[in-house]
């Protein structure tokens, strides 16, 4: 067979890529559900961290059962019923106009306290954003916060995720002294009070991202978590 | 050349024993003398950005291992039915789905590695090591030969990826496998004289802690001076 014909050349190509089109498919459709159980597990850690509760993936399902207590859907400023909060897509709302997401929120349950978990989705510098601030029962303190991102530049826009970063947004405040949201401010290098941290040198965009991400993601549940809040006190 | 290697290999074919004196070189042989890293310096991205901790440079190990290993046997099962002009492509593809294999069998199995070697992983498809194999290697030899040759030169970049690792964690972070093996009680903090070695967990110090090895290795084995 001479293999320098054209012809043969062709076929070749055509037969290799049918057959290694095949072999991965079928790889990534058998592999696809162990993929996406590791993927809810990691949310659930996550999720549970914002309240400082650190546990393994192996963990995580039992202690996420355990401290989270609710998981609402808000959409114009009233719980929505039919949707699940854990399956609500974050990438594709966000894209929406504020009023018009459906916003995912989990209430959660730690030692007698109960705490707001909200998730965030935003823009980096490479890639989405996205982690979880959790507020006290004030609904204007934060708790504690986690973030992570796909693509950051390692060693500058990547270190949101680490704990100097993330720790800074502990006892922030997000709301002014009237009550109006104004967010947390990511300084470069001069942040003070309670409402600036400071952002990572060399990583200003994503630091920025992170900010623009807690004001777009945030707004619209304060409305709605100031009178969820003041119903559950008057409740107890 | 490739005639040439063909023929010898045909006459061997009848008589030689699977693990032959020969045979036996391909495995042992880029271990010291033709060590991917330090002597044909190939490979040396990953084998900079991955030693920071011990275990994920051993799963990047078992990743090329395996991609090497298999990728050589198909390479060289094929090697008279590759059309010349696009073999260069073949052997991308091979690579490339080879690749993708462990990409996703390492998200489904182990997720925490996966994050942590990240676009490495997918970077194993660039590693001049295994594109170098394919094309100088297993287009012109049997699928036996080509297999103990893929294992070879991955076990030779495997115990450099380890052993830089090895010193990187040591001394960066006092751990090996993520266990403490230097005691707390010798750190500042507790009072002792001790500390990790925070430039030892930056890239540099695994390009300096390859350039020591080279050194070492070319101490002891005088084949490699050159004039």
């Amino acid at each position: 067979m001479d293999t320098n014909k054209n012809s043969y050349t062709f076929m070749f190509a055509a037969a290799m890529v049918v057959v290694v089109a095949a072999l991965l498919s079928f790889a990534a459709t058998s592999l696809k559900p162990m993929q996406d159980k590791n993927v809810e597990l990691e949310k659930k850690q996550n999720i549970l961290s914002s309240i400082g509760v650190n546990v393994s993936r192996e963990e995580a399902k039992d202690a996420y059962a355990q401290y989270v207590k609710e998981e609402l859907v808000i959409h114009e400023n009233k719980v929505k019923e039919g949707v699940e909060a854990f399956d609500v897509d974050l990438s594709k709302e966000i894209t929406k106009a504020p009023t018009e997401r459906d916003a995912p929120m989990y209430v959660a349950e730690k030692e007698g306290t109960t705490f707001y978990i909200l998730p965030l989705r935003g823009k980096g510098l490479w890639g989405p954003i996205w982690g979880y601030i959790a507020l006290k029962e004030d609904v204007n303190t934060v708790f504690g916060a986690v973030f992570d991102h796909k693509t950051e530049t390692p060693g500058l826009g990547a270190e949101i995720n680490t704990p100097v970063f993330m720790e800074q947004f502990q006892e922030k405040k997000i709301l002014d002294e009237g009550g109006s949201f104004t967010g947390i401010e990511v300084r470069k290098g001069d942040a003070s009070g309670d409402y600036q941290v400071d952002g990572i040198s060399g990583g200003t965009i994503t630091s920025v991202g992170v900010q623009d991400m807690i004001d777009d993601c945030m707004r619209s549940y304060i409305d709605f978590l100031k009178g969820y809040s003041a119903n559950k006190t008057a409740a107890l | 050349m490739a005639e040439v290697t063909e023929a010898v290999e045909k006459q061997k074919k009848q008589s030689e024993p699977l693990f032959s004196k020969k045979n036996r070189m391909l495995i042992s042989d880029p271990l010291n003398d033709s060590n991917p890293i330090t002597v044909q310096v190939l490979g040396i991205c990953s084998a900079l950005a991955i030693t920071v901790k011990l275990y994920p440079a051993l799963v990047m190990s078992i990743s090329v291992l395996f991609v090497m290993a298999v990728g050589n046997v198909v390479i060289s099962l094929l090697r008279n039915l590759i059309p010349n002009r696009i073999r260069i492509i073949v052997q991308l593809v091979v690579v490339a789905s080879l690749v993708i294999l462990v990409d996703q069998v390492l998200k489904a199995y182990a997720y925490d590695v996966s994050k942590e070697l990240s676009v490495f992983v997918g970077l194993i498809i660039t590693n001049c090591i295994i594109m170098g194999r394919f094309e100088a290697f297993a287009l012109a030899n049997g699928p036996w030969k080509s297999f103990l040759d893929g294992l070879g030169n991955a076990f030779g970049y495997a115990w450099i990826l380890l052993a830089v690792a090895f010193f990187r964690e040591l001394l960066g972070s006092g751990q090996l496998f993520g266990l403490q093996v230097i005691p707390q009680s010798w750190y500042l903090d507790s009072g002792g004289v001790y500390a990790n070695n925070g430039l030892m967990l930056l890239p540099p110090m695994a390009l300096i802690t390859v350039g020591i090895i080279i050194w070492v290795q070319r101490a002891r084995n005088t084949k490699l001076i050159e004039d």
